[in-house]
């Protein structure tokens, strides 16, 4: 354990909460939004005790699952419904459950609020999963730049605890949970699933190749079921309301609402959380559109992992699956990044192949090889030695690297490289002819 | 089985195959680095990468199990894209120093990236620099050459036992480490060499002496060790240069222990004897064969006329061949001395003429890793059989259960599910027990003869003991098997200990009432073909520790050095001092045989031919992989001649083909082995279960690196972290008792001999027992391997001289 840092205390609000769908934030009009008390008053945990107390049937709560048209809010988007009918229904030994808060990616911040204001959603979400999948033990694996956040999780399940929602013989039944909080150590490849898992049986945190998936080899070799912090909060909500109307929020494909973590050059940076679908022009005003009366230049819609997007093309979007997937780029985890007329592409895309170049494992070759060649190559343009065949060097290395490696870090770092060239060329080429950049002239 | 098309040929593989294993049966090549057949798969290095159909991403063939139908394309443009913009990657940060790289012409990366490398590469950038390593004196490190595969990783922490070496760092930094300021230790580690697909790791001794095409391969068979792996030994100029296992599936797979490895370092050592010598008036003098051979036959005779056939000695290393043995045997024999022993380092010999054949380790080798049920009795196996200790790490690995008893508890790296460590007496008891445990858990019907059912009687099975009997009768602690296959095995320990005979016997009845497999594991490479071959006192004739006991007028000795070499160190060199007359034909010129009168240079394993019987009973021959060094011959030949100079007749032996054809009298060497290889006995020994010692015993171990000539003189060996000074080792609650503290020098006393050694405290040794490993300068003075041994505190006063002294005995 990492020597204590003081405890924070959660901060109120910081953006308008005005036209936001308060689903997974749902404390954050309360006094004490992180308390048990504000989310039993909310009716907190009686989800959690409808199931267990009338011993609903795991494939009833599946089916829920499936119709609110939940989808991974880890960046991967996989519908979370059939994700819990992968775990063996039969296993003779403990099955795992395991919540995936450890958000690396450069302006990724959504799951960080959650526990903040929000901890027992989560832990009621995860009971429920618990209780669904027959798992009885379960960890919940926080970045380990996040360290306030761990201890405000750490009180909130010895709340719980003492309140008999986790533990053993849940309301008087035979069903047991005992969750635990993990804190990392800051790696981003550590919220890879398989490398979270190998981090939380504490060896170094490296994806391992699937198959198999942790669904039949996951933590300590036994079933595991990996979501995103976002998912599993979102689940009491959907136990509540029903699938159909959590599905109803949001919009075909894309069910329910989504935490963006909006930050670059906007006027207030932080998270919404709004309905799938939602117009990005609308998403940037309430982020009070781009600062200093500039003009929006790129957006990056769902992370430095996901495709970063002309003005022209974003402002048409939607901000959900589909939107975003059939406007060129994805979702991911809803990391909205923008960029305003002064970004200089080249020295942005600097920025973010040093990130992937540093954070890769350095397991497999593709990744560990290619991150940093493309990184150097990147630099030396910056640095005003580049040269014209650069451009195509830099796309063939990100393509060898793409779909070549054992996780999908390969593909992440790839993505930027291969979309800031497409999108911005002429800002590239000027580069390497001047020296210098075309935006800030330096 | 599943039927799949790799490259439009259709092949039929089991379920749950990789693509690579099909591709390999198929005897399509596909590239690979990190993926090794023993190891786990790891599917980091991506060179693999083939294309599947209806996959829109190329898949690594090592980690893809393949499914019915499946297309498989290693040869399709997808496919060789991905490889090459692999092994582009692989280069970028590699250095271009294959002319100064040893890998280089052996190099899986050189041969590879002329297949799939381009001549020039696109990378212009500063390529990456990684800090070397010190991993010990046997491995040496090129760390900026590493590709990351992590064999080296996998194979320390999967077959090694123990994880040495791992990946430290992120990305670019990842780089392969030892723990911090320590060296690879592991018994096997040279292993690691074999492995690693690039120059990063490389043969220290061999480093920098010759390219790998410049040297010729010749197969033989490794000699330290009864397992009789296959090696390969690689020449250059008449000159053994380097060892590497010669793959052999059922015996060493593709391994070999280092001491196999590195052990050739000893045939070029400058104590190697090159001109027979005799000694006149004292001293040494360089002088021809014929005289040599004249002078040692004419003493012998003197002798012999003088004071009786009897009055001869010949005491034989079981590191001899068969045929070498087989002679000396028949020499002693036609001259009417039955005085002729290999058993050097045995005590108890009351299994003489009980036996109906030659006792051997009762199952194939390779049978170990099917075992579920293991019992090792008196056998530090890692420092003994450093490979076959893998074997049971596998069987561990596959759910077996190993219970050890043993003085020493030492770690196997492996784990262990019942342990009992006691004095070499109180096994005995406890083997008992086992028995009688046993006994009433067994399903069939047993019976024990009248003596031991008795014996039976009166013994009280304690719980430890229980337990063990309960595992090896099937009931497991995760799963109960109702017919366990298990194995019971005796090793070095006790083998040379005083009650072996019991221990054996127990062993035996215990084997009986479990339906085991097993026996014992001979301490050397042809421990069984000595057996087998009857180098062993005729009825009459006396074993090797009465020679000693009784001191003979002469000696011959077969590649020994006696007081290193022969389980009573002060006896063995009484004995020689008193002879009027010892020949030695050794390899090596020796501080050991400084009582000698002469010596007649022989040739060891590389120089000579002849057979090896292993301990799994199966004789293998080798011939000479280069020619003798200097004026040194076949031992086979100098006793033929030397039988000739005596006058004997029927020596004359062409090769050793002829001696073979001789000694199995024309039968097919497996037909013999078949017959004779037999662990029962023809009656029962009377056995005593309840004899306590009075004060310590003697754990005399043999460390591997001086178990014989040979290996004594590899100078990377001894540099390994094995070759520390001799200390007494007790356990820490002995010392407490007797008032010594770690670090104390102390007078070791065994019978008359004395050595001045500091005490080490060691829980890993039994209460009651002393650990002093033996063939050592340092402990030649002492006696038996497992007797009784005696400590004195030295006073305060006189403890700085005496840690001096023991200090100035090790260097």
């Amino acid at each position: 354990m990492a020597a204590k840092k003081s405890t924070k205390t959660a901060k109120p609000v910081m953006t308008d909460l005005k036209g936001q769908t308060l689903i997974t934030l749902r404390t954050l009009k309360e006094k004490n939004p992180a308390s048990l008390a504000t989310y039993e008053k909310l009716g907190g945990y009686q989800q959690l005790k409808r199931l267990i107390t009338d011993k609903v049937k795991a494939i009833d709560v599946i089916n829920q699952v499936k119709v609110s048209g939940l989808r991974g809010r880890g960046g991967a988007g996989f519908p979370t419904g059939l994700k819990w009918s992968f775990m063996p229904r039969y296993f003779d030994g403990t099955k795992y459950l395991v919540c995936n808060t450890d958000e690396g990616e450069p302006g990724t911040f959504k799951d960080r609020d959650i526990i903040r204001y929000n901890p027992h959603q989560l832990i009621e979400g995860m009971a429920i999963a618990a209780y669904t999948l027959g798992a009885e033990v379960g960890y919940n694996y926080i970045h380990g730049e996040i360290w306030a956040e761990y201890e405000i999780f750490e009180s909130a399940l010895a709340e719980a605890r003492e309140a008999g929602y986790i533990g053993k013989n849940l309301f008087g039944s035979n069903v047991n949970f005992d969750l635990y909080a993990v804190h990392g150590y800051g790696a981003y490849i550590c919220g890879e699933e398989t490398a979270l898992i190998e981090s939380i049986e504490g060896k170094k945190g490296q994806p391992r190749f699937k198959p198999p998936f942790p669904a039949s080899y996951g933590v300590f070799g036994k079933p595991t079921n990996v979501n995103n912090t976002e998912s599993y909060t979102s689940i009491p909500w959907i136990l509540q309301h029903g699938g159909q109307a959590f599905a109803d929020v949001g919009v075909a494909a894309s069910g329910g609402s989504k935490l963006f973590s909006v930050s670059g050059h906007v006027e207030k940076p932080g998270n919404y959380e709004v309905n799938m679908g939602m117009p990005f022009t609308e998403l940037l005003a309430m982020a009070g559109g781009v600062w200093k009366g500039r003009k929006l230049k790129a957006v990056i819609p769902g992370g430095p992992s996901t495709a970063v997007m002309h003005a022209e093309a974003i402002l048409e979007a939607t901000m959900d699956y589909n939107g975003l997937g059939k406007a060129g780029s994805s979702l991911g985890a809803g990391s909205m990044i923008v960029m305003d007329e002064t970004t200089c592409m080249v020295k942005a895309l600097k920025r973010l192949s040093y990130f992937f170049y540093e954070e890769s494992c350095g397991q497999c070759t593709p990744c560990r090889e290619g991150t940093g060649w493309v990184y150097r190559v990147i630099k030396r343009i910056t640095d005003g030695e580049g040269k014209m065949e650069d451009l195509d060097l830099l796309a063939d290395v990100s393509n060898n690297i793409s779909g070549r490696t054992i996780c999908a870090l390969g593909d992440a770092a790839a993505t930027p490289v291969l979309s800031f060239i497409k999108h911005f060329r002429p800002e590239f080429e000027y580069y390497i002819q001047h020296g210098k950049s075309m935006v800030d002239g330096k | 089985m599943l039927k799949i098309e790799i490259d439009g040929k259709p092949v039929e593989v089991d379920h749950g195959t990789t693509i690579i294993d099909a591709a390999d049966k198929l005897g399509v090549s596909i590239p690979r680095f990190c993926y090794h057949k023993k190891l786990s798969v790891a599917a980091n290095c991506r060179m693999c990468l083939v294309e599947v159909e209806k996959f829109g991403k190329p898949l690594p063939a090592c980690a893809t199990p393949v499914a019915e139908g499946m297309k498989i394309f290693t040869k399709s443009k997808a496919a060789v894209e991905a490889q090459q913009s692999v092994m582009e990657f692989l280069l970028i940060n590699h250095p271009l120093d294959c002319p100064i790289c040893d890998q280089g012409g052996e190099c899986d990366l050189q041969d590879i990236a002329v297949a799939y490398g381009t001549s020039g590469s696109r990378y212009t950038e500063e390529k990456r620099v990684v800090f070397n390593k010190n991993i010990g004196p046997l491995i040496s490190t090129d760390m900026t050459r590493c590709i990351q595969c992590t064999r080296c990783v996998r194979f320390l922490k999967e077959v090694g036992g123990m994880q040495e070496l791992g990946m430290v760092g992120r990305g670019e930094h990842a780089e392969i480490t030892a723990y911090v300021d320590q060296s690879v230790n592991s018994e096997l580690s040279g292993n690691i060499i074999d492995l690693c697909p690039v120059g990063a790791l490389t043969n220290k001794p061999f480093r920098y002496s010759a390219r790998s095409w410049e040297l010729v391969r010749r197969p033989s068979i490794a000699p330290h060790d009864s397992l009789g792996s296959h090696i390969e030994v690689h020449v250059k100029d008449n000159k053994v240069m380097r060892v590497l296992p010669r793959e052999k599936e059922s015996i060493n797979e593709c391994w070999l222990s280092d001491r196999d490895r590195y052990s050739y370092e000893g045939l070029n050592s400058p104590d190697r004897l090159k001109v027979p010598m005799i000694k006149h008036h004292g001293e040494w003098q360089e002088t021809d064969w014929k005289t040599a051979l004249e002078y040692a036959a004419g003493q012998i005779k003197d002798i012999t006329n003088e004071h009786g056939s009897d009055a001869l000695g010949v005491l034989v290393s079981p590191n001899s061949t068969m045929e070498e043995g087989y002679l000396i045997k028949e020499l002693a024999n036609d001259m009417g001395c039955g005085n002729v022993d290999y058993r050097l380092r045995q005590t108890d010999f009351r299994l003489d003429g009980k036996r109906v054949g030659t006792p051997w380790m009762g199952c194939n080798i390779d049978d170990i890793e099917h075992l579920d049920r293991i019992l090792l009795i008196g056998s530090n196996i890692r420092n003994e059989h450093p490979l076959l200790a893998q074997r049971f790490r596998k069987a561990v690995d596959n759910g077996a259960e190993l219970n050890i008893i043993s003085p020493l508890d030492n770690n196997p790296l492996m784990d262990i599910a019942h342990k009992i460590i006691c004095t070499p007496n109180d096994m005995v008891n406890v083997l008992a027990q086992i028995l009688k445990g046993m006994s009433k858990l067994q399903r069939l019907s047993l019976c024990l003869p009248p003596s031991l059912s008795e014996l039976l009687e009166k013994i009280h099975v304690r719980p430890n003991t229980e337990v063990m009997a309960e595992s090896l009768a099937g009931l497991g602690k995760t799963f109960n098997l109702i017919a366990p296959k298990v194995g019971i095995f005796l090793g070095n320990m006790a083998l040379s200990a005083p009650r072996f005979t019991e221990m054996y016997s127990l062993a035996e009845a215990i084997g009986g009432v479990s339906g085991a497999k097993g026996g014992i594991l001979p301490s050397a490479a042809n421990s069984t073909g000595m057996h087998m071959m009857g180098v062993m006192p005729s009825a009459t004739g006396m074993h090797a520790r009465a020679m000693l006991e009784v001191p003979r007028k002469a000696y011959m000795l077969l590649n020994i050095e006696p007081e290193l070499d022969c389980q009573h160190a002060a006896l063995a060199r009484e004995a020689m001092k008193k002879a009027e007359c010892v020949v030695a034909l050794t390899a090596y010129k020796s501080e050991a045989l400084e009582n000698a009168d002469v010596l007649l240079p022989i040739a060891p394993f590389t120089e000579t031919s002849g057979s090896f019987m292993s301990m799994e009973g199966r004789i293998q021959t080798f011939k000479a992989v280069v020619k003798p060094l200097g004026e040194s011959r076949p031992a086979w030949k100098v006793i033929r001649v030397l039988a000739n100079t005596l006058g004997l007749k029927g020596f004359d032996f062409e090769s050793t083909d002829d001696v073979r054809t001789k000694m199995f009298e024309g039968e097919k060497p497996s037909t013999v082995a078949r017959k004779k290889l037999n662990n029962n006995m023809k009656e029962l020994v009377e056995i005593e279960v309840k004899i306590k010692s009075e004060g310590l015993q003697r754990i005399g171990e043999v460390p591997q690196y001086e178990a014989d000539p040979i290996v004594r003189r590899s100078g990377p060996l001894q540099k390994t972290k094995y070759n520390i000074q001799r200390r007494a080792r007790m356990n820490p609650e002995d010392l407490r008792m007797m008032g010594i503290v770690e670090g104390d020098a102390v007078l070791v006393k065994q019978d008359q001999g004395r050595a001045v050694l500091m005490v080490r405290s060691d829980a890993h040794v039994a209460r009651g027992c002393v650990r002093v490993a033996a063939s050592h300068k340092q402990t030649v003075g002492l006696g038996d391997l497992m007797g009784d041994i005696a400590i004195d505190k030295i006073p305060a006063e006189e403890q700085e001289a005496a840690k001096a002294q023991a200090m100035e005995a090790y260097s």
